[in-house]
């Protein structure tokens, strides 16, 4: 397996080998699942929408529905406005959406489509709605056209009545529905009216009941994208998934914001959890101070197994830097961590956490590669791996044991329903933690030091 | 809402009206299952396992094709590695030949073994940009003396088929200087077109073709490689598995090599039968065709039992049929037929015009028969046609099972082979297992 991964690193520039991010549009393919009853479109060619519903799918093991611009040979010449004209009325003819999300392509951006104007020209049903944004694939990455497409809704639909509706509002960043769930229930112990954006809950991990519903019960209301102007205040989760479309709401709307890491482990969960209190200065109820104790009961049950084992970790900037924290928490060495989203706030944060828990011979990157991971590994290998599901084939060529968490996790089941945030999500990371380092402890003890007792 | 735009119906045939309009361009805004002309021909070169794939453009293109198709090798792997350009904005501006020029650089400098044989493909963007891609080619190639072939694929145009045609050429564009050089002798032995070996199934047939006495001279292109594709102009005959994909391919390798193909199929007893006395007879040997009868008869009789067993828990069940390929939809009609199961719905992505006339030939006459499906009309023909069970692609699973319809995959995630007579006990218990999983009851 891999067999061609020389051990010794050499600087490259030009090719990118085993990549750990994908591209802008499958981002906001994403984000717009996350609006009820709303068409996410992909303006350009049809393998591009074709790609990312078959990433989603992958993932969630539900149907992703969006639609294309069909791009031919004469649209990629002329411009592709004749397209998403006839692509939008063929939309509501057929699929009848409530909202289309249209985000851009390597083709139709390099080609230069306004689709400002496009879309202002257009004309459409009295209740419909028409949004986009732009996401060239060609910069940054997926995490980039997740919060790009976040913009793009409020661009257009946010208003500010004068009045504060009194909600909180809270950008979960991209997360699995299991998440956006954990997220809630917290937010409802400490009695926060929210409104979250996006919302995939109930649309990524819509219930078997029979029925195929193109537009499964779930996903942010058109009228709660339009209130967002007036929440009392915004919580963002994922300092760099979620800074921008927090930055964009407070200039438009004076909307003040509380930025934070993903809540993944007891540092960051608390950290959620007082930027709950401070919106609603309610106690932290005892239940969740119980969920919490747990959490912190069995990382230190389990601390002789995890302390000072050392761990791989990759994939999206936020949930690694999450995944960072928690390891630091449990007394792990995060030897490797990187994300093929060039963001260097990563690399400074990630290294910030080094600093705080004072461990050393660590290396952090971002816009790197997977290819560049597995030549770490060889020349120094870990204890463990956590990561998307790309990560498989080094942990199969180093034999290192290999926990799935992140995106994309395409062959697995269940991991989409369940939290990684949250004292919930701590728990059951510690959980998968623990038996994959104990898997293998068993595994490798010789017969004479096999026990049942650990 | 409508389930079916006016400008489809032409695609979707029903009751007696029986002439469809197909090998068209997908229709703006619908949620179409279709891929890209870059896709076609990813999936056809991909399985070439010691060659270095290199996607020159936004890093998408390259991140979804990594080791998306179960192609097993034998040899080397390093197609399941992920090579690309990954085009930035300065590119855009600037030109990103340098940029391809610089990564193929990178790779000959710091690969052992050094790579022979490198294809480039090129996405939507970079004929707008102006790269070009050629003239990198050609000067890689003269440069470190190994082949460097462009495959200038951009997304938009045309279809997946367009794909499999540039894939073919990029094909031809490696084994003819090698073959007009060298001049192979002709040898007795066939090349096996058009089968990728998800799940081993080309090791399959490879298998039975040795035991009626038929030499693999080339396979293409699972499980192939450099040098063995180079064999392939010595072969005497050409086997084409996949038509939508390679019967292109044969038709060019008749024209400049002089050898004759026969179009089979290894899906089903009666196709895998079929396919394996016509080779024998394409190939005019006596003793072959003796020992083709004896081993398909042998084999036949073996598999007869397994779907008695299962038949009557099929018997009258009905199934709709999405997959890729027209070929391989007439294939799983007869498999249903054996099974004593009906076909009720029929679609395809890129069926050809011949493929839907032997369709509609096969299926009852108010079966459904529909081109570039969608999931709206699947849905609507499903439910409407009291469908049992999908067989379809990864994104068609969650569709059926949402609507309450068992599920067998027959594309590229398939986990066994579902070829030949050994596929025939996977694909009857597959559809088995979907129909009666007890979860059903719970749904």
């Amino acid at each position: 397996m891999l067999d061609l991964t020389p051990k010794e690193v050499k600087e490259r520039s030009a090719l990118r080998i085993n990549p750990c991010k994908t591209c802008q549009p499958v981002g906001a393919m994403f984000a717009a699942l996350g609006v009820a009853k709303c068409m996410p479109h992909s303006h350009g060619s049809q393998g591009c929408c074709s790609y990312h519903r078959m990433v989603l799918s992958r993932h969630f093991k539900e149907p992703a529905v969006a639609s294309s611009s069909s791009f031919t040979e004469g649209a990629s010449v002329f411009g592709g406005r004749s397209n998403v004209n006839t692509a939008v009325k063929n939309i509501f003819d057929m699929y009848n959406p409530d909202i289309i999300a249209v985000h851009t392509t390597c083709l139709s951006e390099t080609i230069g489509d306004d689709l400002n104007s496009f879309i202002m020209d257009m004309e459409l049903p009295s209740d419909k709605l028409v949004v986009h944004c732009n996401t060239p694939s060609y910069v940054g990455s997926h995490i980039n056209g997740f919060f790009n497409m976040m913009m793009g809704f409020m661009n257009y639909l946010t208003k500010k009545s004068g009045t504060t509706n009194g909600k909180t509002a809270v950008f979960p960043g991209w997360v699995n529905p299991g998440d956006i769930r954990e997220l809630k229930r917290i937010a409802k112990l400490m009695k926060t009216s929210t409104v979250f954006f996006p919302d995939q809950s109930g649309v990524l991990d819509a219930p078997m009941s029979n029925k195929y519903e193109m537009y499964p019960e779930g996903g942010t209301k058109i009228e709660e994208i339009r209130g967002l102007g007036d929440s009392k205040n915004l919580i963002a989760l994922g300092e760099i998934i979620s800074v921008e479309p927090a930055e964009l709401l407070e200039k438009k709307w004076k909307v003040p914001f509380t930025l934070l890491p993903m809540p993944i482990g007891v540092a960051y969960t608390d950290k959620y959890v007082m930027a709950l209190r401070d919106t609603t200065k309610v106690e932290i109820p005892e239940e969740l101070e119980a969920e919490r104790g747990r959490l912190v009961d069995l990382m230190l049950d389990s601390a002789q197994y995890t302390h000072g084992k050392s761990v791989a970790i990759f994939g999206d900037p936020d949930i690694v830097i999450g995944l960072v924290s928690l390891a630091l928490e449990l007394g792990m060495i995060p030897k490797y961590v990187i994300t093929g989203t060039p963001k260097e706030e990563f690399t400074r944060k990630v290294e910030a956490l080094f600093k705080h828990y004072d461990v050393e011979g660590c290396k952090a990157k971002a816009n790197t590669d997977l290819f560049e991971l597995h030549q770490w590994i060889k020349n120094e290998r870990v204890d463990l791996m956590i990561g998307s599901t790309y990560g498989k084939q080094i942990a199969r060529a180093e034999d290192i044991p290999f926990i799935r968490a992140g995106f994309p996790v395409i062959d697995r089941y269940g991991g989409p329903l369940q939290p990684i945030v949250g004292y919930e999500g701590g728990v059951r990371l510690v959980e998968k933690i623990t038996n994959a380092l104990m898997d293998r402890f068993d595994r490798d003890s010789t017969d004479e030091d096999f026990e049942l007792v650990l | 809402m409508k389930t079916v735009l006016e400008e489809r119906k032409s695609s979707i045939c029903g009751n007696r009206d029986r002439g469809i309009s197909c090998e068209r361009e997908s229709v703006s805004g619908a949620v179409s299952q279709r891929a890209c002309v870059y896709c076609g021909a990813r999936v056809v070169l991909n399985p070439i396992t010691d060659a270095y794939h290199i996607v020159h453009g936004p890093i998408g293109c390259a991140s979804y094709t990594w080791d998306i198709r179960g192609s097993l090798t034998s040899g080397a792997d390093t197609f399941r590695n992920s090579f690309s350009t990954d085009l930035r904005e300065t590119d855009i501006v600037f030109g990103g030949a340098k940029k391809l020029t610089a990564a193929i650089d990178e790779l000959m400098e710091k690969t052992k073994p050094s790579p022979k044989l490198i294809f480039i493909f090129a996405t939507c963007i970079v004929g707008v940009i102006g790269d070009d891609v050629d003239a990198v080619c050609r000067s890689a190639e003269a440069k470190y003396g190994i082949r460097v072939i462009p495959v200038k694929a951009p997304g938009f145009a045309g279809t997946k088929s367009l794909g499999y045609r540039l894939a073919c050429d990029a094909i031809m564009n490696l084994i003819r200087p090698h073959a007009k050089q060298h001049k192979p002798q002709k040898r007795f032995g066939v090349n096996i077109l058009g089968d990728f070996n998800l799940a081993g199934e080309m090791w399959i047939i490879r298998g039975y073709l040795e035991q009626i006495g038929v030499p693999v001279i080339s396979t293409i292109t699972g499980d192939s490689s450099y040098k063995t594709l180079l064999q392939a102009p010595s072969a005497t005959l050409n086997i084409v598995q996949c038509a939508g994909s390679s019967a292109y391919l044969a038709e060019r390798m008749e024209s400049e090599f002089g050898i004759k193909s026969v179009k089979v199929s290894f899906f089903g007893v009666e196709d895998t039968v079929n396919s394996l006395l016509n080779i024998a007879e394409a190939l005019g040997r006596q003793e072959i065709m003796e020992k083709a009868q004896k081993f398909a008869e042998e084999q036949a009789l073996q598999v007869l039992p397994i779907i008695e067993k299962y038949k009557p828990h099929l018997k009258g069940k009905k199934a709709a049929i999405f997959v890729g390929g027209g070929f391989k939809a007439i294939s799983l009609i007869r498999q249903f037929n054996e099974l004593g199961m009906e076909a009720v719905v029929v679609g395809t992505q890129t069926g050809k015009k011949d493929e839907y006339e032997v369709i509609n030939s096969l299926v009852n006459s108010d079966a459904i028969v529909l081109d570039d499906a969608n999931p709206a009309e699947l849905e609507r023909f499903m439910t409407e046609k009291q469908a049992d069970i999908l067989v379809g692609g990864v994104k068609e699973r969650p569709l059926a099972y949402k609507l309450g319809l068992a599920f067998c995959d027959h594309n590229h995630e398939r986990k066994h082979p579902l070829a030949g007579f050994e596929g025939i006990e996977n694909f009857v218990k597959e559809i088995y297992t979907s129909i009666n999983s007890p979860v059903w009851k719970y749904a």
